[in-house]
């Protein structure tokens, strides 16, 4: 499969979304945000970082790059998207994906190690993750807390588009172990039709042994099972 | 001629920095502070002798679809 890997002014974690991919045996490219087109890909990831300095707000920028119209374009044939962190806060910006990430509820960068309750099995992103099992990946960011108005909310759960929630060890999703705020400790959405996802912890930093967890690395394994099993989608 | 945008979360979104602000000033003795919502200002210079409705109809356009995110921020467009 090939993955191609939007590269923004200042993305930053652009580099790791292409090593797993590879590390996993597949094809991954940067394509530029200047570009129109995404070349062959199969699936399209939204690296983290700060693209253009969280200017104005964080991917509020990003969104209007060249690049985004093909993305949409994409996300409206039916292709897989996944935004991770920075690439999440883009993803809600464009309004591929409902909501906004807001500023951590105690104003601080919150780098650590967190758990992931995975709430919905029947997507792309999560129909490779065993159940029950909280997931332990790392998160990085200043701006995370998940907000939706109460309408928003009430259909985010209604269609079950709710693909992550922090939870302790045990997989109780605590107040403590919300980092950021996040409502209903929500870490990561999908769209209405399950082909475009987001979320703030980073798999991508979470999928090798030497980095210290491999648990996230499923959430690529379901994208990737995904894909040899569904009919292939034109990148615009 | 100048176009302000005063840009400020809306009331149901948590403002983390506001509360803190709030409570920093009541630690230094300001009384009667009973909410603080910190927001953004943007000053937008306009060309002389542009059409005030039209620059109004521009910006507001511009202030929902960009410079606010109408999901956690209201705006306010001043023209002088």
């Amino acid at each position: 499969m090939n993955f191609a890997v939007l590269q923004f002014p200042a993305s930053n974690r652009d580099q790791d979304a292409v090593h797993i991919m590879r590390f996993l045996g597949h094809s991954a490219n940067y394509v530029w945000h200047k570009h129109t087109s995404l070349g062959n890909a199969d699936a399209v990831i939204v690296p983290g970082g700060f693209s253009y300095g969280d200017y104005l707000r964080c991917g509020a920028i990003a969104r209007f790059s060249p690049v985004m119209q093909a993305v949409k374009q994409f996300a409206d044939n039916g292709g897989l998207i996944l935004g991770i962190c920075n690439g999440f806060q883009v993803l809600t910006e464009a309004g591929l994906l409902p909501g906004a990430l807001i500023r951590n509820r105690d104003l601080q960068f919150h780098c650590e190690h967190i758990f992931l309750k995975t709430a919905t099995f029947d997507t792309p992103f999560t129909s490779r993750i065993p159940a029950g099992k909280p997931l332990r990946v790392p998160i990085a960011h200043g701006e995370g807390c998940y907000f939706a108005d109460e309408e928003t909310l009430a259909r985010l759960q209604a269609n079950r588009q709710i693909l992550w929630q922090y939870c302790d060890a045990a997989g109780e999703l605590t107040e403590a172990a919300n980092p950021n705020g996040s409502l209903l400790n929500i870490a990561g959405v999908c769209n209405e039709r399950r082909n475009v996802a987001g979320l703030m912890p980073h798999p991508e930093n979470a999928s090798e042994a030497i980095l210290g967890s491999t648990d996230g690395r499923v959430i690529f394994e379901s994208l990737i099972h995904s894909l040899q099993t569904r009919p292939a989608v034109s990148a615009a | 001629m100048k176009a302000k945008i005063i840009i400020t979360p809306k009331k149901a979104v948590l403002d983390p920095q506001g509360k803190t602000v709030q409570t920093a000033l009541e630690h230094m003795g300001y009384q009667g502070v009973t909410g603080v919502h910190v927001g953004k200002y943007l000053e937008i210079d306009l060309a002389p002798g542009t059409d005030r409705e039209a620059a109004r109809r521009t910006l507001n356009d511009a202030a929902h679809k960009f410079l606010s995110n109408p999901v956690i921020e209201d705006f306010r467009l001043e023209i002088e």
